[in-house]
């Protein structure tokens, strides 16, 4: 043997593993460090009246969340509700039927540009095609900007699934004579669900904490309102508007709604990977 | 080249068939008859097109685009290489066993119903006699019938094995395709599923690709050596591994190739 090349090796051994651990190290240092700044500074506003008071107006003592609170639900559900079907239906058209075909390879390029498109462009398009024309900000206008972002994500992670199911698994469907919508919608992508599903999480994780979209369509509203066809109250533009302001209390409650963003997501992907992990293994 | 004397009759008759992977021939001008209610097997080195075979019977591959075939098959008289042929159908009447055990992600009870709500529509109680029938056809009903409503992938390996045979035969086929079912099993599942094929060639008629030469001495009725795409000899499975007519059989039976 010999010992030269072993010295070698175990050197740039040492030296990976150590270059990996502190990149690991970093990463995790930063991601706690903006939990800490995050809990010192929200904790505080974190109380009932948060959930239960409407946003203060300027100058007016207390004051809570709870319309931005609300406005978020609303908006995400919605985004929800049309982004699921649309995405999960275009993603199972990818990996399925499409496959190599003109229009499949073009959805696929239309929607890795949506992908990487800037989310304040895909607010501004909104703005112009839907706020402009009904010269009114609304919530249907937020959910529409959101679920421009959402789709994309949600067809590309279904797809790239149900490419993970193995084809055996197709074959022996199609091998007892199962139409491709039955072998489709049975057995690959009930073999995927979990993954299916964790994208879908994942892609509202990230819709929730998404400003600049909401900041030319659903704009904000000082009011509880649950009317979707007027400006609606957002957590995000809230953070975005009193974080700036010169009163106490609005600082407060940002740090407070920033907070409630960041366990909302983190909740939700931590959900989305131990709740629907089990099924993936074996 | 077919059986010198076949008494019974063929469900299945291939005649002249070329297949090709794009401009790749896989199959060279294949001419075989499957005995019906008898075990075909076939054999041959990795790549000799045993598997691509199989698969124009149930017509896999036209899930590819880019693989074709041509030249006729006859099932039951009908050439199912005829662009008319529904592929849905054909695939219900032509079962096929894989390589790896490959249950879906459902209860071990609806792994069997899948195949046969396609195309019969049965009452509650008519399913779970087919259930029970199938799962018993394919010796697997004591080892499974109290855990029905648990997930196919909870088994093991050679169970799962099993459980898609008894998937196959559930939508009672006429014809069983098994791509080599044992290579992922350990000797006593093996053992198992080589049982069960003995048993299956009662009701059905079984083609069964081989790596293995003693299984396909064990299990077949009549033999098929395939090399480099072209069929080399058929006959008597006996005859085959007794007294081959060919030099190139006799190589690769008694190990002097590959």
């Amino acid at each position: 043997m010999d010992s030269m090349i072993y010295k070698r090796r175990q050197l740039v051994n040492r030296i990976g593993l150590t270059l990996s651990m502190s990149a690991m190290g970093l990463g995790l240092f930063v991601l706690l460090w903006i939990l800490y700044v995050l809990f010192s500074n929200g904790i505080a506003a974190l109380d009932w009246a948060m959930f239960t008071q409407s946003t203060p107006a300027p100058g007016s003592d207390g004051g809570g969340l709870a319309n931005a609170i609300v406005g978020s639900l609303l908006m995400v559900g919605v985004t929800a509700l049309v982004s699921t079907p649309i995405g999960i239906l275009a993603g199972v058209y990818l990996a399925e039927y499409g496959d190599q075909s003109k229009t499949a390879s073009l959805t696929r390029f239309v929607t890795d540009i949506m992908l990487s498109a800037p989310s304040i462009v895909l607010g501004l398009f909104v703005y112009a095609v839907l706020v402009a024309q009904v010269r009114h900000f609304s919530g249907w206008a937020g959910s529409v900007a959101l679920s421009l972002i959402a789709i994309p994500v949600v067809v590309r992670t279904t797809e790239n699934m149900l490419r993970l199911v193995p084809g055996s698994l197709r074959e022996a469907a199609f091998a007892l004579g199962a139409p491709r919508w039955k072998v489709a919608t049975f057995v690959t992508l009930r073999a995927a669900q979990s993954g299916v599903m964790t994208g879908l999480l994942l892609a509202l994780a990230r819709i929730s904490g998404e400003t600049a979209p909401l900041l030319f369509t659903a704009l904000n509203n000082q009011f509880f309102s649950t009317d979707m066809n007027a400006p609606m109250a957002n957590l995000p533009v809230v953070i975005f508007q009193f974080a700036m302001s010169p009163y106490d209390n609005w600082i407060r409650l940002a740090w407070g709604g920033a907070l409630l963003i960041t366990l909302t997501v983190l909740i939700l992907n931590v959900v989305a990977r131990v709740f629907f992990r089990d099924n993936t293994q074996r | 080249m077919t059986a010198a004397d076949t008494p019974t009759r063929n469900a299945i008759e291939i005649r002249n068939l070329d297949f090709y992977y794009g401009t790749f021939k896989g199959l060279k001008n294949i001419n075989l008859d499957i005995a019906e209610g008898k075990v075909t097997a076939f054999i041959g080195p990795s790549g000799c097109g045993k598997s691509t075979l199989l698969r124009t019977l149930n017509r896999m591959y036209s899930l590819y685009p880019g693989q074709r075939a041509e030249g006729q098959i006859n099932l039951h008289g009908q050439n199912i290489l005829d662009a008319k042929q529904d592929l849905n159908l054909l695939r219900a009447r032509v079962g096929m066993v894989f390589q790896k055990p490959t249950p879906f992600p459902m209860s071990i009870y609806d792994n069997i119903a899948f195949g046969v709500k396609l195309y019969e529509n049965l009452s509650r109680s008519e399913m779970d006699e087919r259930v029970e029938w199938a799962l018993t056809k394919a010796a697997i009903w004591t080892e499974v019938k109290d855990k029905l409503g648990q997930s196919g992938l909870s088994l093991s390996g050679g169970q799962q094995q099993r459980l898609c045979i008894a998937r196959t035969v559930a939508v009672k086929p006429s014809v069983i395709l098994l791509d080599e079912p044992t290579s992922a099993l350990d000797p006593i599942s093996t053992a198992k599923v080589e049982e069960l094929v003995h048993e299956l060639k009662n009701d059905y008629t079984v083609a069964i690709v081989t790596h293995n030469m003693q299984q396909a001495a064990r299990v077949s009725d009549y033999t098929a050596y395939m090399y480099l795409g072209e069929l080399i000899e058929f006959g008597k499975t006996d005859q085959i591994f007794m007294k081959p007519t060919r030099q190139e059989t006799e190589d690769y039976i008694t190990g002097r190739f590959g």
